[in-house]
């Protein structure tokens, strides 16, 4: 489903993904997983159609996302690390939104919008503005949204953050529900080990641009002989502690906390 | 096109249900129309301008229809990173019609924001000289909603991080404002002063309000309409440029 060939992507001097090849298969659950700064996001935004590859190619369901975007587009959902909804819109004009620009028909939208809001529980809220919502059922709201379209693959990234245990529980057992009866592959990124070494079916590990290990979390642990694969992680990525510049969405992402209260 | 209908209609359902926000919004201009209106209105009266007023009631009109405009424009800074356009920025949609559908919307709820003062103005006791040519007069605030949503968005769309946002208010958006003649008639002015004005491209659209709704101007309404168009013009295409030009 997803087939990243040699992947290069540079900005100027600093090359963020450095030749990086995987496959992701139909139905699959692929965690993406590493420190900050690994690369992970550009990955994200070049599968995405968002940032074009410096070199490499790209195949999702057979199609390159930059020769033909709008195609590419429509076969993939996303729930992107920042919060994308309209807090004023409730959550059901949110889905409508969502719907129109995705081409859904008129009564498809509505049937499955209902189907989907069901199965998130938050159908009893539909008519609620978003931003009276606890950052949990925001999130749940974003994936129920990202599978309105009935993608063929759904790109979540670190969809967790931020969010109490039982929220995080919840929220994957849906996703994982939803992967069993619609088969829609799955990649996601976090930087919780225990959630990947759950849900993912396999694990690709990437620091410093390049791909330091992938396979089953079985595969991981048993390569680096560790015990869990937060140990392997930091086994093939080591513990030191990344130090980024501050980026202009992280600036952002602060002045937000400080007007929300520290709350998303 | 229902790409562009529904994000229209996303702006103006934002708009209608943030009330707090309606208010707070109307606070300047009337602060503006009711203080300098009637305080300024003696002096004015006694250098032989007539009433004052009356003269800068289209000045305030446009100037919130400038501002809610601009504002709703810049708005994307914020909207990209932690909002909803950036679901829109994936969705298989044309980009030229997600910024056509925002600005349009942009405009619409700075229109509304026009008229609201609109009413303000005639029930403090704003009287236009020819009804007949109001609704060229509306068609000028049309035309201010425009280019500015438009200027909005080209910066809106270029702009990095919040600091960037105050130098825009107190570099551009205030200069365009104060130089428009929207509080004082735009002849007899010191020769830079003069020079500076014509290059505000407001001045022309609220001479352009004033010629119909008072039958006073400094400049041709032909003039004000083609500079208003062509100055639209242009900002819509730079506009949305830049915005094809986000990264997220």
């Amino acid at each position: 489903m997803i087939k990243v060939q040699n992947l290069v992507k540079t900005f100027g001097s600093f090359t963020a993904v450095n030749d990086i090849s995987f496959e992701v298969g139909e139905g699959e659950i692929f965690a993406f997983l590493g420190p900050n700064g690994a690369g992970k996001t550009t990955t994200i935004k070049m599968l995405t159609t968002l940032l074009r590859p410096t070199g490499g190619s790209i195949e999702l369901d057979g199609l390159d996302p930059q020769a033909r975007q709008n195609d590419v587009r429509k076969r993939f959902g996303i729930v992107f690390q920042d919060p994308s909804l309209d807090g004023d819109l409730t959550a059901w004009e949110n889905m409508e939104i969502h719907g129109v620009l995705y081409h859904v028909p008129h009564k498809v939208r509505r049937e499955r919008t209902e189907e989907l809001l069901r199965l998130f529980e938050l159908w009893e809220r539909r008519n609620d503005q978003v931003k009276k919502f606890s950052g949990g059922m925001k999130r749940r709201l974003e994936i129920a949204r990202g599978f309105l379209h009935t993608p063929r693959i759904l790109f979540l990234d670190e969809p967790t953050l931020g969010l109490d245990p039982q929220s995080r529980n919840q929220l994957w057992t849906h996703v994982k529900k939803l992967n069993e009866t619609e088969r829609v592959t799955v990649f996601l990124t976090t930087h919780y080990m225990d959630e990947a070494d759950r849900v993912a079916h396999r694990i690709g590990i990437i620091d410093h641009g390049k791909l330091a290990a992938q396979g089953t979390p079985q595969e991981i642990k048993a390569q680096t002989g560790a015990a869990t694969l937060e140990d392997a992680f930091l086994a093939l990525t080591g513990s030191t502690i990344r130090e980024e510049e501050a980026s202009s969405a992280d600036k952002m992402r602060q002045f937000a906390k400080m007007w929300s209260g520290g709350r998303r | 096109m229902k790409a562009i209908y529904i994000l229209w209609l996303r702006e103006l359902k934002r708009y209608v249900r943030s009330r707090a926000q309606i208010v707070a919004s109307l606070g300047n201009p009337l602060l503006y129309l009711l203080v300098l209106g009637f305080g300024l209105g003696p002096v004015f009266q006694r250098a032989g301008n007539g009433n004052y007023f009356q003269f800068v009631a289209p000045g305030v009109i446009a100037m919130s229809v400038l501002f809610s405009s601009i504002f709703s424009g810049l708005g994307l800074l914020w909207d990209r990173q932690f909002g909803f356009l950036k679901e829109t920025l994936v969705a298989p949609v044309p980009r030229l019609q997600i910024m056509i559908g925002r600005t349009m919307g942009g405009a619409t709820v700075a229109l509304i924001q026009g008229l609201l003062i609109c009413t303000v103005c005639v029930i403090a006791g704003f009287r236009p000289a020819h009804l007949a040519t109001v609704p060229i007069a509306f068609g000028f605030m049309v035309l201010i909603a425009l280019l500015f949503a438009a200027l909005g968005v080209a910066i809106g769309s270029s702009l990095q991080d919040m600091q960037g946002f105050q130098l825009i208010m107190n570099f551009l958006v205030m200069p365009i404002y104060f130089l428009s003649g929207a509080l004082f008639p735009l002849t007899g002015l010191p020769t830079v002063l003069s020079y500076v004005t014509k290059a505000d491209p407001l001045a022309y659209g609220i001479d352009g309000m004033r010629h119909m709704l008072l039958g006073r101007s400094s400049f041709d309404p032909m003039l004000d309409f083609a500079v208003m168009a062509i100055v639209g013009a242009v900002l819509m295409v730079v506009g949305a440029y830049r915005f094809s030009k986000i990264e997220i």
